[in-house]
């Protein structure tokens, strides 16, 4: 029996909670290893080989193959002549996150406070859309915007829009439809961090003096940056490089930037169409870390 | 209280919801003008939009040509590659979570990275890879099938490993202290409990891989996808059995999810 | 298996820099009801949870009989654990959670088994149910079974009762000592409640900081505590400080603050110099000042007053009634505040603040602790108790 004098010490220190220690070993390895050499081969390795095929003479094509000259003059060429779609993709993308930053918040924070009983059948509402082909929902807008169509009618009853206007074909459309397909995954992530905080905490503001604005803005707001951090990015990123939506919506005036690409891969002008996937990609990524940086938020996944 | 100020009240209370109710009409409407499409009786090639009513869509859904086979080939890419994702990033998952390793931050970045790609830069690097292996030739099946595990599996390894993060340890323990070895514990009692996550991130794959354009249309070679289908159609006529086919597939996956939360349900109780 | 102490010998637990568990000696002997008692923090669910086999030793060995379980998987230990939290698989019924150790083994007859265990917490009726839809004192019955029906050498609990309302709580308490005493198997219990602890255990071993300040009966700890500590965490101590100004035979001879007291040599943990003079507030009695020998305290006069020590001078600074008993703070010439607990028999009015009292108790209550202790070590505030 051991008692010891000496170790009175009479306060509580914390015993450390014992999280699941971590195996150590080999183990860990092995298992990331087949899906991790997948993503290596498929695409770590093809964004390097993408970075080399920019850099191929431009003069290339398919029947006469390709000559890897180091040409970095691919890039300058590129950027000079597709700027306006690039920055067109830009603005576009930048309009239908906001969008569905607008129209996604609400629809989250309803499902999350105040949807009760109707809480899972709501999820399934906002996830449906997605089951149907989002070509084909594509599709449907055109309709929806046409210049026959209801919504133009009405539009146009209210004095919204000129006799003459439309709907269809236009940057609005591009945007409505960039909109209506990534908002689900605006509207996901911020439920699900909504759904976390502790309701407690709102009250704990209310019965600060908060008044309901005041409270959002200072205790709910904060708590669901991650979640809306994260759904900027997945609806930011992904609209940038679309190009169904300005292909099926808008005209030749509102090309974006995917809508070139796709076009120079398909005539086989390699060396270009790489110069600008990379250009693309670096400008977003550069983006993307300056938004991530702001709102502080560095665990995303 | 006066009766205004309590209007007043009400209204902002529920104004959130009123909001949120508008916004899904936004969201189900074109699902409604697909449904209500595919019983359109089309005038001509060239228009789109309704002009009479028929069931004669319903009777012969597989009319236009390669409509149907193009169904089928994005069902059996789906299905595979589903199986491949899910499982290789099941083990990701695992291997992130429960083990220790040197650089789980960088794999952290790596696997959220193709999740962050726009698809049309995923799909154009991965054609340079194959073009410049010498594939230029081959592209078709099985370039769309390597494409598509490559972008699910981040998603894969995303859901399973929040899922598995929420598990309590303890469990675990007391299944050891009950004589379950490493093994029997994994079966009886960790799989279990992380299966739902893995189950949704099998949907989730599939619908990826099922609704797929841009990356396959750049990798596809002579296939053709169901997506491929409709953004050619899109080009040239609108066959109104697409309509028929996206009915269909949202009826399919309403009726499974419908399911599942009754499945739940009646386990509650 | 009749016969198997749980032995620990010089167990050491280090997690990186902080030890959770220093040096840690005991001995459990086989069917009792052993309780390690000590606030959050002090390492007794480390310890615990060496035994179960959730932790490995840093240092020292675990046996259990003649062997060695030191480094012996959790699976392969004949231990069995109720968490705190329960850990109810929630994905199996209430049967198959109490089937699920003697699935593992491949017992035969386990539907048999199971019903009567279930019928042993009587929870017969729920054995199709699921975890979730059970009340706290229902899964805890539960996760009771699941472990008893293995018939472990040792049985270890961790604080299974924290999550119960007092009356539940209460019950409960008895059930489980109903139980060990029908089993017969070891119990080693967990708790940061000392009543709980004194309640259940046939043994107390009272712990801080990862190690044990004593152990034995609870009679045994509570009439004579080694250590400031568990004077204070078990029940409330009065400390007062003191020196030791000689020896009568089997009598110290005490002075506090000017006045003479005595205390017997058997109590002393300290027998020199400056020392800590301890006594319960039950054992103190409270007289008016100035009344003299007629009006003595509540209750019985001890025998003799004059061999009674003493301390005057006091003034009452608090009185709070809790039903059975008056609790008076009383604060002495020196400064201190010393409590005392009264029974309410109802022969005396209870005193109001501002009255003027005597303290006196009997000798051979008093105990004397060593100096260097702290003094307010193991005081629990607030109701952990």
């Amino acid at each position: 029996m051991s008692i010891s004098a000496a170790h009175i010490g009479g306060g509580d220190r914390g015993e450390p909670s014992p999280e699941p220690s971590r195996k150590p070993g080999f183990i860990g390895y092995l298992l990331l290893l087949p899906g991790g050499m997948w993503l290596a081969i498929f695409f770590l390795v093809p964004t390097l080989a993408l970075v080399g095929t920019s850099l191929y003479d431009p003069s290339g094509s398919i029947l006469t193959g390709y000559q890897m000259t180091g040409y970095w003059q691919n890039y300058v060429d590129a950027v000079r002549d597709y700027a306006q779609p690039f920055g067109r993709s830009i603005v576009y993308a930048s309009l239908a996150t906001i969008a569905c930053i607008a129209l996604g918040y609400p629809l989250a924070y309803a499902i999350a406070f105040k949807s009760g009983r109707w809480k899972n059948f709501m999820l399934v509402l906002v996830i449906a859309p997605f089951f149907t082909s989002f070509l084909v929902r594509t599709l449907s807008w055109q309709l929806l915007l046409g210049d026959n169509g209801f919504v133009v009618d009405v539009l146009q009853t209210l004095q919204i829009l000129g006799p003459e206007g439309r709907l269809l074909a236009t940057p609005f459309a591009v945007v409505t439809g960039l909109t209506y397909n990534f908002l689900p995954f605006m509207v996901l992530p911020l439920y699900a961090s909504l759904e976390k905080i502790d309701h407690r905490l709102i009250e704990a503001g209310g019965d600060l003096y908060a008044a309901p604005f005041t409270a959002f803005r200072r205790v709910t707001l904060p708590l669901s940056m991650p979640g809306l951090v994260a759904g900027t990015l997945l609806t930011f990123i992904p609209a940038a490089g679309d190009y169904i939506n300005a292909e099926l919506l808008g005209t030749p005036t509102t090309r974006m930037i995917g809508n070139e690409i796709q076009d120079l891969f398909t005539a086989g002008s390699y060396p270009v169409a790489a110069s600008l996937s990379v250009t693309l990609m670096v400008a977003i990524v550069v983006m993307v870390f300056l938004y991530v940086r702001r709102a502080g938020t560095e665990d995303l996944v | 209280m006066t009766g205004v100020k309590r209007a007043g009240r009400w209204v902002g209370q529920h104004m959130i919801l009123f909001v949120a109710l508008v916004v899904i009409t936004y969201m189900l409407a074109p699902v409604f003008v697909v449904i209500l499409m595919s019983f359109n009786d089309p005038a001509s090639r060239q228009s789109y939009q309704f002009d009479g009513f028929t069931w004669d869509n319903w009777l012969n859904p597989c009319g236009p040509y390669q409509l149907c086979s193009s169904v089928a080939t994005s069902l059996r890419i789906g299905l595979l590659a589903t199986l491949v994702a899910t499982v290789l990033g099941t083990l990701m998952a695992f291997g992130m979570v429960r083990h220790r390793f040197r650089g789980r931050a960088a794999a952290n970045v790596f696997i959220f990275l193709p999740m962050a790609s726009p698809e049309i830069v995923l799909g154009s690097s991965l054609l340079a890879l194959f073009v410049s292996a010498g594939f230029a030739g081959v592209l078709g099946f099985w370039t769309i099938f390597v494409a598509h595990v490559m972008f699910c599996l981040s998603f894969v390894v995303v859901t399973v490993k929040a899922r598995l993060s929420g598990l309590d340890p303890r469990l675990e323990q007391a299944a050891m202290d009950l004589y379950a070895n490493q093994w029997q514990t994994f079966w009886r009692v960790t799989f279990p409990l992380v299966f739902p996550g893995i189950l949704s991130a099998a949907l989730l794959s599939f619908s990826l891989s099922f609704d797929d354009f841009i990356i396959t249309n750049l990798n596809s070679g002579q296939t053709v996808t169901f997506p491929m289908f409709v953004w050619g159609a899109a080009q040239r006529s609108i066959p109104p059995q697409i309509n028929v086919v996206g009915t269909v597939m949202f009826v399919v996956a309403l009726t499974l999810v419908l399911l599942g939360e009754l499945g739940r349900r009646r386990q509650r109780i | 298996m009749p016969g198997s102490d749980l032995v620990l010998k010089s167990v050491t637990k280090r997690f990186g820099s902080f030890t959770a568990v220093d040096d840690l000696d005991l001995t459990v002997p086989q069917g009792s009801f052993f309780a390690l008692l000590g606030p959050s923090g002090c390492g007794k669910t480390t310890t615990l949870r060496m035994v179960a086999g959730l932790e490995e030793p840093t240092a020292g060995t675990i046996h259990l009989g003649d062997q060695d379980i030191s480094h012996v998987k959790a699976y392969k230990r004949p231990v069995n654990t109720v968490f705190q939290s329960y850990a109810l698989f929630p994905h199996l019924s209430v049967f198959e959670n109490v089937a699920f150790g003697p699935s593992r083994k491949g017992a035969k007859g386990v539907k048999a088994l199971v019903d009567e265990t279930l019928e042993l917490v009587e929870l017969g009726e729920y054995a199709g149910r699921k975890p979730a839809q059970l009340s706290g004192g229902q899964q805890q019955r539960v996760a009771l079974a699941r472990a008893l029906i293995n018939r472990p050498q040792v049985l270890l609990l961790d604080e299974p009762l924290g999550a119960l309302d007092l009356k539940l709580r209460k019950q409960m308490q008895i059930e489980l000592k109903r139980i060990q005493s029908e089993v017969g198997i070891t119990f080693v219990h967990v708790t940061h409640d000392q009543e709980e602890a004194m309640t259940m255990a046939d043994t107390i071993a009272v712990m801080n900081g990862g190690v044990i300040e004593q152990m034995g009966e609870p009679a045994e700890l509570y009439e004579h505590p080694a250590t400031t500590y568990v004077s204070n965490f078990l029940g409330q101590s009065n400390l007062i400080a003191g020196q030791v100004k000689g020896v009568d035979g089997e009598t110290l001879l005490l002075e506090v603050n000017g006045e003479k007291l005595t205390a017997p040599a058997a109590r002393a943990r300290s027998d020199e110099g400056e020392v800590w003079v301890g006594v319960r507030p039950e054992k103190v009695f409270l007289t008016v000042t100035g009344a003299g020998a007629t009006t003595a305290g509540a209750g019985a006069d001890p025998g003799d007053r004059a061999g009674s020590n003493l301390l005057p001078g006091g003034v009452v600074s608090d009185v709070s009634f809790v039903g059975v008993s008056t609790q008076y703070l009383v604060r002495m010439p020196w400064g201190q505040e010393l409590q005392v607990f009264e029974q309410n028999t109802g022969t005396r009015d209870s005193l109001r603040a501002g009255d003027r009292v005597d303290l006196h108790w009997m000798p051979a209550h008093t105990f004397l602790l060593d100096a260097s202790q702290d003094a307010s070590a193991g005081v629990v505030l607030g109701d952990d108790r």
